[in-house]
């Protein structure tokens, strides 16, 4: 073997390929494979394919472009593995070094450095991107545009999202929200809140919810200052050395406090902060910072569930609960969300066919690859609509988007409701913000 | 670089054919067809997928008249390469054929296209209180056409058989491409020749699978499981006898042997004795009264020949944790080291001690991992070895192993293959169990139906010298 093959091995992860005994038990979870119907799309039949890159059957890596760009990530195959293959660092790995060969197309290249480098990773630039929502419903825009057929012609079909994104929180009430809020209750934990920084500039609200919730359930919240963005979505796209970036900037902030956990309500987050212990394992001054900082986070519903709670209204009415990939597959948290449910009286929760597939958000994926997404949200939708349940809950602000994209698909805006677990416990426990209190 | 078997024109040809599905040519696609779960990377010169019947028909007159090779293929779990296209041209992917799975209760079938999984057969029957009792480990993922193909096994074959056993009628492109029917939708059928049990098992060498027939059974009421473990293998296979002579039919009987025990411990600690030279696990079925006294009397004769101890499951929730230990031994096993060769030569139920203990020399003779599990009840041993495919030293021992647990089986009055399949690897050793003249009947078999050696060739039968390579 020559020293670039031996290098393409190491920069593939082919060593973690070898652990796959190719059963196929992850064909049937994986929803790329069972949506296009082709081993190619498969979490096998992509290991194939770096395999056969390592030992040099494979020369050219824009063979493997395709196949892995289509992966949603949601690692539903990393569950169903019975040896363990992890399939998250080998696609990771890949999609680093085909983004490395690789040269975009302008609109991609101008999405990739513009959001990934300088918006999301910015406080300032994800309030701009808040502030400029609520400017663009509140100034009569939203309207203007949408009268005049203008959304529709958005490039990436972000017209289809315009019309589902919540009501934006205006600038002055985004100044508003609390750095600290005490226990409202016997004091059990001290949580360092991770805002992230899609779910605070568009989901502000749901991030102000799950700070109330918690102080109600007895814990002191601390939103840390200085934080970042996770660097989940930098990851999945192959940015490794953002990702890492991003990653060392959150484990600094959070340090400064002296928290029993930290604590987010998206999945996708909770999911890329347990793996800074895998991201930064092989960076001395970083790794063991590292690990410690995986070991506290948690996702909400984790700490709700060990809390008492304040009581809740009774609601007549059926519930189902479309999963966070990287909630279940990564974080390996799927009981608490439903135990948390289950704790509303009257609650009829029903379990939809498939609950573990993927919706088809998948972090940008949606934007990027609209149709297949599509293709994978209009089969969720079908077992959703199944449940005959009025409420669709989810736990990750892009499930939370897709999900309601999929009910306007099905055209039943009218009687389906989706919203965050959070948004669901608040409102049965009464709970509203802003809270003058 | 193999030749592609596909000219220009072929392509063309094939491309015309189907009207209603895909041909897949793509670098990308041909690789990932190019594999199963067992050894060897073998490129197809381009991937089929269609659901018409007469598609493939067509397609197969054309392979037939040109000599191109084509491999019906499901989703590709075979253990022993079944599905592999060794000579290119054409892969069938079979698994898009999943749309058809009826269950008529009245005549106890249920009538399946190839692509169905065997998981779904299993709850459509179970729907109306019926069952299709072949259980092979990956049912969730095979298809029924993969499965039948290889008549595919499972820890219920004890009890209630294997997949031959339920199939009753076939629609069969045949190699020349003619479509057949065989059998039919009665249990009771002699007209002609039985082409149905000449098919299965036939690892699609003689004509490809369109649509099966199958026959279900009444499901059983309730189950209940045991764990016996004992300090001496022989004491297990002794207890196992015992058991099967004593009037029971458990649905289940599974061993574990030491190595599998303390790899488990060491995988996921569920409280095994990792001490313990083995243990087995007893599933029985049928009505709750028979089950209390049959688990009650099992678990008696177990403690007559030496039982350390006999664990009973109260509930499903404990029935599922016994039942951990065995699913967790794959797993578990492949964390040891990354290549698992995972055989399933059988013997008669009574030489199941003799072959622990000549697999137990086998494990001193060649230095190797050699883990032991499987289906003690029907004599349907797993004995895995587990080694590094990147080791050529290791692997030549490797080699050497596996020849003895072949000739150690056959030696006993067994056979290569209880549920695996022939396919490329096991295809040295056919005339070892056959004889000469046994395996030249299959030939001719072979030859009548497929004069032109397109269906999959490479198969069941080994070319001169051909020997076992692992890597």
């Amino acid at each position: 073997m020559d020293s670039t093959q031996k290098q393409l091995r190491e920069e593939l992860l082919y060593d973690k390929t070898n652990n796959c005994v190719q059963c196929g038990y992850c064909l049937p979870v994986c929803p790329t494979y069972v949506a296009f119907g082709k081993e190619t799309h498969s979490p096998r039949g992509r290991i194939n394919l770096v395999k056969m890159v390592g030992e040099g059957r494979i020369t050219n890596l824009s063979v493997l472009e395709e196949p892995f760009d289509y992966c949603l990530g949601c690692r539903a195959c990393e569950t169903a593995c019975p040896t363990g293959v992890e399939y998250g660092a080998i696609l990771e790995a890949t999609r680093a070094a085909i983004v490395r060969r690789k040269r975009f197309t302008v609109p991609v290249r101008i999405l990739r450095k513009s959001m990934l480098k300088k918006v999301f990773p910015s406080r300032k630039m994800m309030n701009l991107t808040g502030d400029a929502m609520w400017l663009y419903e509140k100034s009569g825009l939203k309207k203007a545009l949408r009268t005049s057929g203008i959304t529709k012609a958005l490039p990436f079909h972000l017209g289809a999202f315009e019309s589902i994104v919540p009501p934006p929180v205006s600038p002055a009430e985004r100044k508003r929200a609390p750095g600290e809020v005490k226990a409202r209750r016997a004091k059990q934990f001290t949580i360092a809140f991770f805002t992230g920084c899609i779910m605070d500039a568009m989901f502000h609200r749901i991030n102000q919810l799950s700070i109330r919730l918690l102080s109600e359930a007895g814990c002191d919240v601390i939103v840390v200052q200085n934080q970042t963005c996770c660097g989940a979505l930098h990851a999945h796209s192959g940015e490794m050395e953002e990702a890492k970036e991003l990653a060392k900037r959150n484990i600094e902030a959070f340090e400064k406090v002296n928290a029993d956990y930290i604590v987010n309500n998206a999945g996708g987050c909770g999911a890329m902060k347990v793996e800074y212990g895998h991201l930064l394992a092989s960076e001395e001054e970083w790794a063991e910072r590292a690990k410690a900082f995986s070991a506290k986070s948690k996702d909400i519903s984790q700490i709700l569930a060990l809390c008492d709670l304040p009581p809740f209204n009774p609601r007549e009415e059926r519930v189902t609960y479309q999963r966070s990939c990287h909630m279940t597959n990564v974080q390996k948290v799927s009981k608490e969300p439903i135990d948390l449910l289950k704790r509303v009286p009257g609650i009829q929760f029903v379990e939809m066919d498939q609950a573990e597939m993927c919706c088809g958000s998948a972090g940008i994926y949606n934007i990027v690859h609209y149709d297949a997404s599509m293709q994978i949200l209009d089969e969720k939708m079908q077992h959703a609509k199944a449940t005959d349940a009025a409420i669709i809950i989810t736990t990750n602000p892009g499930c939370l988007l897709q999900m309601k994209l999929g009910v306007e698909r099905e055209g039943l805006s009218q009687s389906v409701r989706v919203l965050h677990l959070i948004e669901y416990l608040a409102e049965a426990a009464g709970i509203s913000v802003p809270d003058e209190n | 670089m193999r030749r592609k078997v596909l000219t220009a024109e072929h392509l063309t040809q094939i491309q015309a054919i189907v009207a209603t599905g895909r041909v897949l040519t793509d670098e990308s696609d041909l690789f990932s067809y190019s594999f199963d779960g067992s050894f060897g990377t073998y490129l197809p010169d381009a991937v089929v997928q269609t659901k018409s019947v007469d598609e493939l028909a067509a397609l197969v007159k054309l392979a037939n008249r040109e000599k191109i090779p084509v491999y019906p293929r499901g989703q590709s779990t075979s253990l022993s390469g079944g599905p592999l296209p060794v000579k290119g041209g054409m892969v069938f992917d079979l698994s898009v054929m999943n749309d058809v799975l009826e269950v008529y209760e009245e005549d106890l079938v249920a009538v399946v296209s190839p692509g169905v999984l065997t998981a779904a057969i299993h709850k459509a029957a179970e729907q109306r209180g019926l069952m299709y009792p072949p259980d092979p480990s990956s049912s969730h993922v095979s298809t029924i056409g993969g499965n039948l193909a290889e008549n595919s096994g499972g820890p219920k074959g004890l009890k209630y058989g294997v997949t031959k056993d339920y199939v009753i009628g076939l629609e069969v492109i045949t190699p020349e491409g003619e479509i057949i029917q065989t059998g039919g939708r009665t249990v009771k059928n002699v007209t002609g020749y039985d082409l149905t049990k000449l098919i299965v098992g036939s690892e699609g060498t003689l004509g490809i699978i369109t649509k099966a027939i199958l026959r279900l059974i009444p499901k059983p009421q309730q189950t209940a499981t045991m764990m016996a473990i004992f300090d001496s293998l022989v004491d297990a296979g002794s207890a196992i006898s015992k058991i099967l002579s004593s009037g029971i039919l458990p649905s289940k009987m599974e061993l574990m042997d030491q190595a599998s025990i303390v790899a488990v411990e060491q995988y996921e600690p569920l409280g095994l004795p990792t001490d313990a030279a083995a243990l087995i696990l007893i599933e029985m079925d049928g009505h709750p009264l028979a089950l209390k006294a049959e688990t009650e009397q099992a678990a008696a004769l177990c403690q007559a020949v030496g039982a350390r101890e006999v664990r009973i499951a109260k509930d499903k929730k404990e029935e599922a944790e016994l039942w951990k230990a065995r699913k967790l031994v794959s797993p578990a096993i492949v964390r040891i080291k990354p290549t698992k060769i995972s055989e399933d030569a059988t013997v008669p139920r009574s030489k199941i001690p003799q072959m622990c203990e000549r697999l137990q020399e086998i494990r001193e003779t060649y230095k190797i991992h050699l883990v032991v599990f499987g289906h003690a009840g029907d004599g349907n041993l797993h004995p895995n070895i587990i080694c590094d495919k990147t080791d050529e030293e290791e692997m030549r021992r490797v080699e050497q192993a596996v020849t003895a647990i072949f000739k150690a089986a056959i030696e006993l009055g067994g056979t290569l293959s209880g549920e695996h399949g022939i396919g490329t690897m096991k295809a040295p050793f056919m005339e070892m169990e056959l004889g000469a003249a046994g395996l030249d009947m299959m030939r001719r078999i072979k030859h009548a139906w497929d004069p032109n050696e397109i269906m999959n060739p490479g198969k069941i039968f080994p070319v001169p010298g051909q020997k076992l390579e692992l890597s």
